[in-house]
């Protein structure tokens, strides 16, 4: 029988063995060093918080495996030897596969800062990096977070659930303003600021200095202020983890090099997930996501591969989401930080500075590009067809009812957003069609 | 700091110190106010006199009375000798007395019989133990309207010894099943507590309080305070405190005052919302004939409670799910909603718990629908069909599913197994629903497409156990017979990947045609 070996049980890898089981009876073993089980990686803060135990963000009851014949090893491949297809595990044992996936995840970044590898300096990756969050929150004072991305914000709501007043030290002008919209990040700063966070945006990290103790006391920023703290969370990006190729005969380059298939220079070897590094035509950035969804996607794609009927990944219309303390935010389609060339935006914000919706949409024919929506949820399949029929930013907005996807009774914002857009556009009068819920969609 | 970053910071302080001392006194007059209650367990004598005895005599026949007559004069002091004389008079008396009778007339004679600092001052005590635990719970709930922003609070649910299965949340749930155990069995070991309540009871329907008048007041006045905690929790969902304002209109009004007042005009009275089979002696002889012969108003409840069973039950579950009914409107899911909601994160989510659920919530259904048509076999011929089973098959139920079922497991087993136990496990009427809703209905949960992260704070905080995020990761929408529609999943989801809503009853499972859906 043939033998299907995957390393890592993220959810890229997981999803490839899922699928392929739904679609062969090959032998699939998963090999993975962080946990038994496959956990939910986003739910780590969760855990921390005490809103779920680590038990109930396995997606899979523990019988799920054995049920559908899928082995599960809790090892570390140290090396691939692709010449004989064998695998070498931590502990000398060698394993033989005939198809190889290698999802090996994301490791957390380090800008060689003095003083970070410090105890009580850390990232937020793994399930090892949360017991040491465990250890050093005991008696912290205070935490510094360096680096504003989700994972930096998520460590910010985390040290608030446990009371550990947290100061977040930002390289931009404001938050996440390399990703989100000047507008938009100005509302997920407010927010941050309302929760009692000390945000200190334009402020680097210069250095970490050790107590008496050995631990973390404290940071000096590049204005020269020391701030004291116990907990140094370092949060300024993840890199593809490519360790266990590096010694071998599998491409790299900042990722695992793949090509549209998944699949890389060595036949029967294939890549996917956040350590994937898709290689794009001459002048493109090559293209590496470090996205759940991303993964999930590849994965399924590249079980239909590794079944027979070679297929290719495609992204599709893109689609995000994420959660700001209490604010929810969705994406769909493109909404770049600035406006792109032959761009024009129409943006929204309610009177409480917690909301808003931001649409972007061709200067020319006003076919709608990305959507951003903060505070209110949307229906990513509307989403996806509006943005697929390329419809335009007026045809949406008169339709938007029908896309909301908050909850029976909460308020409706799109009268006030029409209104808007009518203000906006003086020569337009639209009108808004249609009811919130489903049965607009079919019949309308 | 900028200025505004030292306004928040100190000004949130500031507040949460405030908070800090209003909950800290808020529970310490909890505290006493729960003593007081207990301890007045333990209060006062039991002296029989005539006076007494005529006063159980709405209550209690006048052979009985006779029958104890030599006691006159007693005095006990311990609730357990009064009662073991009062027994032996009365069956000394009538040997053939059946354990129901036996019950009733010793609750009577025994509380009527109490005497000293508590009887003399019911009121007073009322408010020391009942009012004073309220008003604690107040000033413990009140200041969570105004702390932190609107959202969701989860945090440190599993940390807490209360509602993560430890020290105090064992405790929570052996009170609770004491509660239950003696209310249910053992009536007059609470006489004393029952007279507690005489003057409110005496207020609202113009009789002296018994064990179900207690009952009924504590359950209502639960829901109300537990019910402000749950608009303090959701202040930003328009769901939940639309559903938390019908639930308390319903046990306030509808369960609890309307019935009171029914009685006090001394008509037939009934919880108008208590469909069968929750209401499972809907169809026995006395229920039937003592609606029939209590005139028009007697004969419009009995009607009413057969449309209300047999065609707004369905219908409305056809068109908005079993929601309406169990989580908008039903008393026990009342209860669930609100003293229940800090215990949802205990419920089984495994695969397991499902087949068991799935078997026991049938057994009992069937278990109702046969004893139903045996009651209905009996009534309509006169007696004469089951003639000695309907009854005995009643008694069972009532002991089994009826009290220790839905009370003492249903209420008492909230911190051990969530709030829904009985809802999930035993309701006979929710199984009609989920049948209903399963099969054919308009309302489902929706995913929205494949924003789903599985982290699995939706199945977390299902009270039903179901295992939401088992759909939701493969952008299924969730239609399941279970699902009483609480909302929490859709709340608590951080990718905003649920909404509860109603469609077109077809196609309800169709998979959207996403490539972006795993
Ligand atoms: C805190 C946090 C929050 C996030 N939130 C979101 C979110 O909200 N939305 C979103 O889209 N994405 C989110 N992400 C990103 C998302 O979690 C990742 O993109 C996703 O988990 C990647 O999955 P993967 O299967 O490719 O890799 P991983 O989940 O990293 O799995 C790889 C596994 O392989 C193991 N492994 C590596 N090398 C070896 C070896 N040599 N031998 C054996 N085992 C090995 C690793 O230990 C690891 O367990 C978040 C990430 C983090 C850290
Ligand atoms: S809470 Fe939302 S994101 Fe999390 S598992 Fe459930 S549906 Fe998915």
């Amino acid at each position: 029988m043939e033998h299907l070996v995957i390393i890592g049980n993220g959810i890229t890898g997981v999803t490839v063995a899922r699928h392929v089981r739904k679609r062969s009876d090959k032998k699939i073993t998963i090999i993975s060093a962080e946990s038994e089980h496959f956990f939910s990686r986003p739910a780590l803060m969760y855990i921390f918080m005490g809103h779920m135990r680590y038990k109930d963000t396995k997606p899979y009851e523990d019988w799920f495996w054995e049920k559908n014949r899928i082995e599960l090893a809790n090892d570390f491949v140290t090396e691939i030897d692709t010449d004989n297809k064998t695998l070498i595990l931590k502990a000398g044992a060698k394993m033989q596969y005939d198809q190889l996936v290698i999802a090996t995840g994301s490791v957390s970044n380090k800008f060689g800062w003095p003083g970070q590898d410090l105890p009580g300096v850390q990232g937020l990756y793994s399930l090892q990096d949360l017991q040491l969050l465990e250890q050093s929150s005991k008696n912290a004072q205070r935490a510094v977070i360096v680096g504003g991305g989700l994972i930096g914000i998520e460590m910010a709501e985390m040290c608030l659930a446990r009371i550990i007043p947290v100061t977040m030290l930002v390289r931009e002008k404001s938050y996440w303003d390399n990703i989100l919209p000047q507008r938009e990040s100005q509302l997920i700063t407010r927010h941050i600021l309302e929760h009692g966070i000390d945000l200190r945006c334009e402020t680097n990290l210069k250095e970490i200095i050790a107590g008496a103790d050995g631990r973390t006391c404290a940071v000096i920023t590049d204005t020269g202020e020391e701030i004291s703290c116990k907990i140094v969370g370092l949060t300024p990006g993840v890199s593809p983890n490519v360790a266990v190729v590096k010694n071998s005969k599998i491409e790299t380059g900042r990722g695992i090099l793949v090509n549209d298939f998944l699949e890389t220079n060595i036949p029967g070897v294939y890549a996917a997930g956040d350590c994937a590094e898709i290689v794009t035509p001459e002048d493109e950035r090559n293209k590496i996501e470090q996205l759940w969804y991303t993964g999930r996607m590849q994965g399924k794609a590249l079980a239909k591969t590794l079944c027979g009927e070679r297929t290719e990944h495609v992204r599709g219309i893109w689609f995000n989401s994420a959660k700001f303390l209490d604010i929810e935010y969705q994406t769909y389609g493109f909404v770049g930080n600035v406006p792109r060339e032959g761009e024009s935006s129409f943006y929204w914000e309610h009177a409480d500075g917690r909301m808003c919706l931001h649409m972007v949409y061709n200067a020319e024919n006003h076919q709608l590009v990305g959507v951003n929506v903060f505070g209110i949820r949307m229906r990513h399949n509307l989403f996806e067809k509006w943005l697929s029929e390329k419809r335009t930013l007026a045809y949406v907005i008169r339709h938007l009812r029908q896309a909301n996807f908050d909850p029976e009774f909460f308020t409706e914002f799109e009268p006030e957003i029409i209104t808007h857009y009518n203000t906006q556009f003086p020569g337009q009068k639209l009108h808004l069609q249609g009811r919130r819920g489903l049965f607009n969609n079919i019949f309308a | 700091m900028t200025p505004i970053q030292i306004m928040h910071s100190t000004h949130s302080t500031h507040n949460e110190d405030h908070f800090r001392l209003f909950k800290t006194i808020g529970l310490a007059v909890f505290f006493v106010g729960i003593l007081v209650f207990i301890s007045s367990l333990f209060l006062g004598d039991y002296q029989i006199t005539q006076q007494s005895l005529q006063a159980s005599e709405d209550r209690v026949s006048a052979e009985r009375l006779q029958a104890l007559q030599p006691l006159i004069g007693t005095t006990f002091s311990s609730k357990h000798n009064a009662l073991a004389q009062i027994s032996s008079a009365i069956r000394a008396a009538d040997p053939q007395i059946d354990d129901y009778n036996l019950g009733v007339t010793k609750f009577w004679i025994l509380k009527n019989a109490t005497t000293g600092l508590l009887k003399e001052n019911t009121f007073f005590y009322f408010l020391l133990s009942v009012i004073l635990a309220a008003v604690g719970s107040l000033l413990y709930i009140v200041p969570q309207f105004y702390e932190g922003l609107p959202g969701i609070k989860h945090n440190n649910i599993w940390f807490s010894t209360a509602m993560a299965r430890g020290a105090v949340g064992i405790t929570i749930g052996t009170l609770f099943i004491g509660f239950y155990v003696l209310l249910y069995w053992f009536p007059q070991y609470i006489v004393n507590l029952v007279l507690l309540f005489d003057p409110v009871s005496y207020f609202i329907r113009d009789l002296p309080a018994d064990q179900w008048f207690l009952y009924g007041f504590l359950y209502t006045l639960t829901i109300i305070v537990m019910g402000l905690r749950m608009l303090a929790k959701y202040r930003h969902s328009r769901y939940h405190i639309i559903r938390t304002f019908s639930i308390i209109f319903f046990q306030l009004i509808i369960a609890f005052l309307l019935p009171s007042f029914l009685e006090r005009l001394s008509l037939p009275s009934m919880d108008l919302k208590n469909a069968w089979p929750l209401n499972y002696y809907f169809f026995t002889d006395w229920h039937i004939n003592s609606l029939w012969g209590g005139g028009t108003f007697g004969q419009f409840i009995f009607i009413w409670g057969m449309v209300l069973s047999f065609i707004v039950v369905p219908v409305l579950t056809y068109f908005y799910g079993k929601r309406w009914y169990c989580s908008w409107v039903c008393g026990c899911g009342g209860l669930a909603e609100t003293l229940g909601d800090p215990f949802r994160q205990l419920s089984n989510k495994s695969l397991r718990a499902w087949k068991v659920e799935r078997f026991s919530i049938h057994s009992v259904l069937i278990f109702a629908v046969v004893m139903t048509v045996m009651q209905i076999a009996n009534y309509s011929s006169d007696g004469a069909l089951f003639a000695n089973y309907t009854w005995r098959v009643n008694q069972a139920y009532s002991f089994l599913i009826g009290a220790a079922f839905a009370g003492v497991v249903g209420t008492g087993f909230y911190p051990f197994m969530g709030n829904r136990v009985w809802c999930r496990f035993g309701c006979p009427i929710a199984a009609i629903l989920g049948i209903v809703q399963r099969i054919k209905s308009r309302f489902r949960i929706t995913t929205n497409g494949g924003q789903c992260i599985s982290c699995g704070n939706c199945s977390t905080y299902c009270e039903m156990g179901i295992d939401v995020r088992a759909y939701a990761q493969r952008g299924e929408n969730i239609v399941r017979a279970s699902c009483v529609g609480c909302g929490v999943c859709a709340a608590v989801c951080p990718r905003g990947v649920l909404r509860l809503e109603n469609g077109p009853a077809e196609k309800r499972f169709n998979l959207p045609e996403m490539q972006a859906v795993n």
